[in-house]
């Protein structure tokens, strides 16, 4: 789909007229919508995007991270979102430069992104600010480095 | 770890009580941290990861095709479930449709699978009350299932019997009679395992009113499957969002109320049955369509076996595929399909090589189990048994 098709997606209209500065990419692939949002954005529009009738994305899907090491900005973490309302989709982006992957939690917002961020924690060393209990889940406490960064090897010595 | 409670007869110390990795009950290697008054949970911490194999991890050192071996061991109890959700992702990031053939035999395949799981749901979760004999009974009704699987594909569980644009092989004759001759006996047998549990007082009295969650709690926590609909949220993305053609069969969405783990019992068992009509739906499908099983789109699906013997650029292909992959165009898509035991998605990143970039998957049950300490505090330890029951975990799928 073109740029111009994309705008035309009632949800990212009501993004855009809500916060034109929350909105700084719209990406549409396969059907699928893209909204990449800054940082300093992402609770924000994540609590309005979860209690707004029209949208009522109340459901936290799914939380994971690209790593796109080499490049900058490294990390591209995304928030599948669910409106079981209105049986719609959206996935946020946010882009974190690789020195400082940091977010703010959105677990006041989707209790369910607890585990999701304690995940990308564990295997990305994303780090989110304000969430209650912020450690490693599925590898042991005590282990060494972020095993699904693509500058930890898949075999042999690390 | 312990701490001073007020209680009604006075201050007492409470008792930290680990429970598992190693439990019967707890279907695998989770570990839940309990701390106890008595014999009441005031406090539930499951702890997982024991079962890690760093899955995601290792499908980035495949080519795309390789990858389905994988999928079938996240969620073992379901193998066809994540076939289909590792295939219909990759098909969405290729933009190739599959013939009508072979949608309807994966939803045959895929129904079949979530009555094998609800088979063996039902049968752990009543050995884990007490019940002994539902558990024998479902085993021999599941194997019939897997008898199935095995003419079909050759194995058992890891069947890797659905891939990239269709299907493994042609199904052998007289597999839509095998099909048959189980769906036929299964209702009866459905009504019999009803008849030891759904009236049995005892059955009730450790169920009934046990693990309580409200809609909105579970929405909040992300439960999907039966966890969701247990509580009252009519969500399945079979109805919600189609795919594989699930538009074009009549069935319901199974809800009950009570948000318990009888509520979540009886929507299972509704589920064998629902899945029983949409079997039979896909088995006429099935014998009226024709057509081939794979779509075609050169340099991506294998050529016929035919082909590959008597043409140069299929022989070519089959080379080229089977050395080097193919290559999807640069992009992510995310495909959600209802597994058993809820949303299971597949987050498939694609850099444009023959290697998927990144390949998550949303596994229902480690969102469902997060959900845990809600069902258990305040409940005996013995319906932290029911509760982990009813969340119907696979640790496998948890873990990845």
């Amino acid at each position: 789909m073109e740029p111009q098709e994309a705008d035309k997606n009632p949800v990212v209209q009501r993004l855009r007229a809500w916060d034109g500065q929350a909105v700084s990419e719209v990406i549409e692939f396969r059907g699928e919508t893209t909204v990449v949002i800054p940082r300093e954005h992402l609770q924000r529009a994540a609590g309005y995007l979860a209690t707004e009738p029209f949208l009522y994305f109340a459901f936290l899907s799914d939380i994971t991270t690209v790593d796109k090491f080499p490049l900058e900005p490294r990390f591209e973490v995304n928030y599948h979102l669910l409106s079981i309302a209105r049986s719609d989709r959206l996935r946020l982006k946010v882009r974190l430069a690789g020195n400082d992957p940091v977010l703010p939690s959105v677990t006041s917002v989707w209790p369910t992104a607890n585990w999701h961020e304690r995940e990308n924690y564990d295997l990305f060393g994303i780090r989110f600010e304000g969430h209650p209990d912020l450690k490693r889940i599925l590898m042991p406490d005590d282990w060494e480095g972020h095993p699904l960064r693509k500058d930890y090897p898949t075999e042999g010595p690390r | 770890m312990t701490t001073t409670i007020e209680t009604p007869t006075g201050v007492a110390q409470t008792m930290v009580l680990n429970m598992g990795p190693q439990h019967p009950s707890t279907h695998g290697v989770l570990r839940v941290i309990l701390e106890l008054n008595g014999e009441i949970v005031v406090k539930a911490e499951p702890v997982i990861g024991y079962l890690h194999t760093g899955i995601e991890k290792s499908c980035e050192a495949k080519t795309y095709s390789q990858v389905i071996t994988l999928t079938d061991r996240i969620d073992y109890l379901a193998p066809l479930s994540n076939n289909l959700g590792y295939c219909l992702a990759v098909e969405k990031l290729l933009g190739i449709e599959v013939p009508k053939r072979a949608q309807y035999t994966r939803v045959l395949l895929t129904e079949l699978t979530r009555i094998a799981s609800h088979l063996v749901w039902l049968g752990t979760h009543a050995i884990d009350l007490g019940a002994m004999s539902v558990f024998l009974y479902t085993f021999r009704e599941r194997e019939g299932i897997m008898k199935i699987f095995e003419y079909v594909s050759g194995q058992r569980m890891m069947t890797s019997y659905f891939r990239i644009g269709g299907l493994a092989l042609e199904p052998p004759p007289g597999f839509l009679d095998k099909v048959r001759q189980v769906m036929d006996a299964l209702p009866g047998h459905v009504d019999e395992y009803e008849d030891l549990l759904t009236n049995n007082r005892i059955w009730l009295g450790r169920t009934q009113g046990v693990g309580i969650i409200s809609a909105d709690d579970a929405i909040a926590m992300g439960c999907s499957g039966p966890m969701l609909r247990g509580s009252g949220v009519a969500y399945d993305v079979r109805k919600a969002f189609p795919y594989s053609s699930y538009e074009d069969f009549n069935f319901d969405v199974q809800t009950q109320t009570a948000g318990d783990c009888f509520a979540r019992y009886q929507v299972r068992v509704a589920e064998i049955r629902e899945s029983i009509k949409i079997v039979r739906q896909a088995m006429e499908r099935v014998a009226k369509a024709d057509g081939p099983i794979r779509t075609e789109a050169p340099g991506i699906i294998p050529p016929s076996r035919e082909e590959m013997k008597t043409s140069i650029e299929g022989l070519i292909y089959h080379f080229k595929i089977y050395t080097e992959g193919f290559a999807p165009p640069p992009g992510e898509v995310y495909q959600v399909i209802e597994s058993p035991r809820g949303e299971l998605g597949f987050f498939v990143a694609s850099d444009g090589s023959a290697k998927p970039y990144r390949v998550k998957v949303r596994a229902p049950s480690f969102v469902n189990l997060q959900s845990l300490p809600r069902l258990a505090v305040g409940r005996l330890i013995a319906d932290v048994v029911a509760c982990i029951g009813t969340t119907d975990i696979v640790l496998g799928e948890v873990d990845r």
